[in-house]
């Protein structure tokens, strides 16, 4: 029977870089001088499945690297050996030659032999072997080849079934060895009937094993299992035929080693995962759903027959109807959780880049992370790792001042930096906090002049000044780092950040740190759309975006300066944007008091959109125009309606952009135009 | 045809286990740590254990001793699967109540040879 493991190396991948991420927390943890056995335990399991998985799969390069690996781990386990920090590093260095080993062949790239064997040597020197042959190269002994036959004496203890061995599968595979077998048995120590216990075994046998192309090794491998539960002789029959007493075997008994595959077996997969680990509850929840389904609609088709269409059937059709609106939602929400996988995949990285940064900046951090298991969307969370590093690296950078600096504001010499996870109001929130020095405003505007990102600073609010700093081309950094301060990074980290529907923000505190804010659709399939009427057209406006909406009271509109209008909500002025103006549409009214104010937010500033109708709110698909037609600025992608009518989703933020374009057109930006 | 329940922390593993041993005609069982093994155990008979050693939770050792214990498996074979340098794992696994073992790295063939002898 054959069969092919290929199939199974994209799980042994996956689980291996787990495994390896695993190892690195560990690894960190102890290095943080927290000695915990349990803790060892697992970083020595997740390097055992890895060697063994790759053995059986084949990878025997990171078999035989991997085995070191865990000698060491097994020492440490052991209480062995002690847990240095050279030890530490070593084992952080390996997994991170494992990783490379593991990323190249999956992607059927050449290993970088010469890291493996300086690794290995490094290993190798800690535990005091070298140049020694691989230790998973022992070769099974073959011993003297078949002589005319065996005679081989089986007495098994009274307590070999206990284990679930039985004499009958021993004798009937030992016969299968030889062309012919004379088995004598030995009854003489077996008790009366009234004595016998059936569990226990008192009879001992004695083989002949005659022709047949057996070695004494092939008769041992038979009883391998039971070598210590039976008194085995094995001769050669040429010799002394008469049954000498229980000799005991030597234990050089080795499994014979498994063919060795080529490890530089090629495999074409992509890099980026394409598949997705599911809890299997998830899948019995969804399979649930579809059975209701199901139901649901052999309710319905009844009605499809039924000759007598009247009154009361139009009832239950309803209630059919209503039901299956509540499967179809349920079986939805249960698809999406299989999409959605816990933000410590994108926070586990963290610890280990923290390490590494606070040696090269020379600053001493504590990396706190909470909410880990929020759950986010796979395609989201695959993409928000960049932003996420570059944040960090950012707030360690500026944010966390020298140790130095630090003692002297009176702060405790160790920054803290938090990165935590939450829902809210159907959102996900991240936050990078940190203790530093926070954002240097004047800094800041000194830049954006330099840059001409600014003309005029009066009038900026602190928001506003801040935010600058993820305008195109900003960097304030006294040095450019190879870190950060490269001055592309903020914006493609908000550019990021907005292509999966999310946002960002900054606030800041002098001399007491920053907080980076990311907020995150759920899933980027599907949105609660609010369905707004312009004219002939229905566009859709993130309900989550939505503040309020109101009907104009002419009072308090107010034209400032050009064609700019403004509406007084309560203590705020709210630029209102004629979204017919925008798109060119010929509206019902023009009048601002006939139609209806929806009030936005996104990214801290608030718009009025000005629309003819507001026609309800649903869940809608959302389907790329980028994918289907071109990007388009202002709109986030388009939806299929109930009735079959395209409808296009707004994108908040870049409308707000493209109005403040609009405006710069007639005005240049002026500072309070929009309100924060 | 046999039951097998096969224990693995190691999706790979047992993925590769069960589609062997489900090719071969066996009907298969999955559990990914000692203590799930246990409680699938005790809630279907089995005629075939094969436990990896390292696990989560609890380990394979563990597991074969505390499953021996049960009236209904007191003769069922049980394999573990072992790595060659675990040799004093043999022997802890034999105390606990192990009929044998299989050596990783095996592939396919070897694991059915393996099992069509304890199986008959």
């Amino acid at each position: 029977m054959s069969i092919d493991l290929e199939q199974f190396h994209e799980t042994f991948f996956e689980e291996s870089f787990e495994g390896l991420d695993i190892m690195e927390s560990g690894l960190l943890e102890l290095e943080q001088g927290e000695v915990d056995l349990e803790n060892i335990n697992t970083i020595f399991r997740s390097a055992h499945s890895i060697k063994g998985g790759s053995g059986t799969f084949g990878f025997m390069a990171v078999a035989e690297f991997t085995h070191d690996m865990e000698t060491l781990l097994d020492q440490m386990r052991n209480g062995e050996r002690q847990v240095t920090e050279l030890v530490v590093e070593t084992l952080l260095g390996s997994v991170d030659v494992l990783r490379n080993m593991l990323n190249a062949i999956r992607d059927g790239s050449d290993i970088d032999v010469d890291s493996v064997a300086e690794m290995t040597v490094s290993i190798k020197g800690i535990l005091g072997e070298e140049n020694t042959a691989p230790a998973t190269a022992t070769k099974a002994q073959v011993s003297g080849v078949a002589a005319k036959g065996w005679v081989v004496g089986f007495k098994p203890h009274i307590d070999i079934m206990k284990t679930g061995n039985d004499t009958v599968r021993l004798l009937r595979e030992l016969n299968s060895l030889a062309d012919t077998a004379e088995v004598t048995i030995n009854n003489e120590s077996l008790p009366p009937l009234s004595e016998l216990a059936p569990e226990e075994c008192h009879q001992s046998w004695r083989i002949n094993l005659i022709n047949g192309d057996v070695s004494e090794d092939d008769i041992r491998e038979v009883f391998a299992w039971v070598d210590d539960e039976c008194e085995l002789t094995i001769e050669s029959l040429a010799e002394e035929e008469n049954y000498i007493g229980p000799e005991r075997r030597d234990d050089d008994r080795r499994q014979k080693e498994p063919e060795r595959r080529k490890t530089d077996r090629r495999i074409n997969k992509p890099a980026e995962s394409s598949s997705i680990r599911v809890n299997i509850s998830k899948v019995d929840e969804l399979i649930n759903m579809v059975g209701e389904l199901v139901i649901t609609q052999s309710m319905l088709s009844r009605f499809g027959e039924a000759e007598d269409f009247n009154a009361a059937t139009i009832e239950r059709l309803k209630d059919g109807l209503a039901q299956l609106e509540g499967h179809t939602r349920e079986l939805q929400e249960s698809v999406m959780r299989i999409r959605m996988m816990p933000i410590s995949f994108a926070f586990q990285r963290f610890p280990r880049l923290v390490h590494d940064l606070s040696s090269t900046f020379d600053k001493k951090i504590e990396l706190i992370m909470t909410g880990e298991s929020t759950e986010l969307d796979k395609t989201v969370l695959e993409k928000i790792g960049d932003p996420l590093v570059h944040l960090v690296r950012n707030s360690l950078d500026h944010g966390i001042e020298s140790p130095q600096v630090r003692i002297d504001s009176g702060k405790s010499e160790i920054g803290v930096i938090e990165l935590s996870a939450f829902h809210q109001g159907g959102n996900i929130v991240i936050q990078i906090k940190d203790d530093g020095a926070g954002l240097n405003k004047e800094k800041i505007l000194g830049k954006a002049k330099e840059k001409g990102l600014v003309t005029k600073e009066e009038g900026l609010t602190d928001e506003q000044i801040y935010d600058l700093i993820f305008r195109p081309g900003f960097s304030t950094a006294d040095v450019v780092s190879d870190v950060s301060g490269r001055g592309v990074g903020m914006d493609v980290v908000r550019r990021n950040i907005r292509e999966l529907g999310g946002a960002v923000e900054v606030k800041s505190t002098p001399g007491e740190g920053s907080v980076f804010t990311i907020r995150l659709p759920l899933t980027l399939a599907i949105l609660d759309g609010q369905l707004v009427g312009i004219g002939n057209e229905t566009y859709i406006l993130p309900v989550i975006s939505i503040i309020e909406s109101l009907q104009v009271k002419t009072e308090n509109i107010n034209a400032v300066a050009g064609n700019a209008e403004v509406y007084r909500l309560r203590d705020e002025y709210i630029p209102i944007v004629r979204l017919y103006q925008i798109f060119g549409i010929e509206p019902v009214s023009t009048e601002l008091d006939t139609g209806l104010l929806v009030v936005v937010e996104a990214e801290g500033k608030k718009i009025a959109i000005y629309v003819d109708d507001l026609l309800g709110q649903q869940q809608v698909v959302i389907k790329s125009l980028e994918t289907n037609f071109k990007k388009i600025e202002g709109l986030s992608g388009a939806t299929i309606l109930g009735d079959g009518t395209v409808a296009l989703i707004i994108d908040i933020a870049g409308l707000i952009e493209l109005y403040q374009k609009d405006m710069a057109k007639v005005v240049p930006i002026k500072g309070g135009g929009i309100a924060a | 045809m046999a039951a097998i329940l096969a224990v693995d922390d190691s999706a790979s593993m047992r993925q590769m286990v069960s589609f062997t041993l489900k090719g071969a005609g066996y009907q298969v069982t999955e559990a990914a740590d000692g203590q799930e093994a246990l409680t699938k155990a005790k809630s279907q008979q089995f005629d075939l254990i094969i436990t990896d050693v390292n696990m989560p939770v609890m380990d394979g050792i563990t597991f074969i001793k505390n499953l021996r214990a049960e009236a209904n498996y007191k003769f069922t074979p049980m394999l573990m699967l072992t790595t060659e340098s675990a040799g004093d794992k043999k022997a802890q696994g034999k105390a606990a109540g192990a009929t044998g073992w299989i050596v990783k790295p095996f592939n396919p063939d070897q694991l059915l040879n393996t099992i069509k002898k304890v199986l008959g």
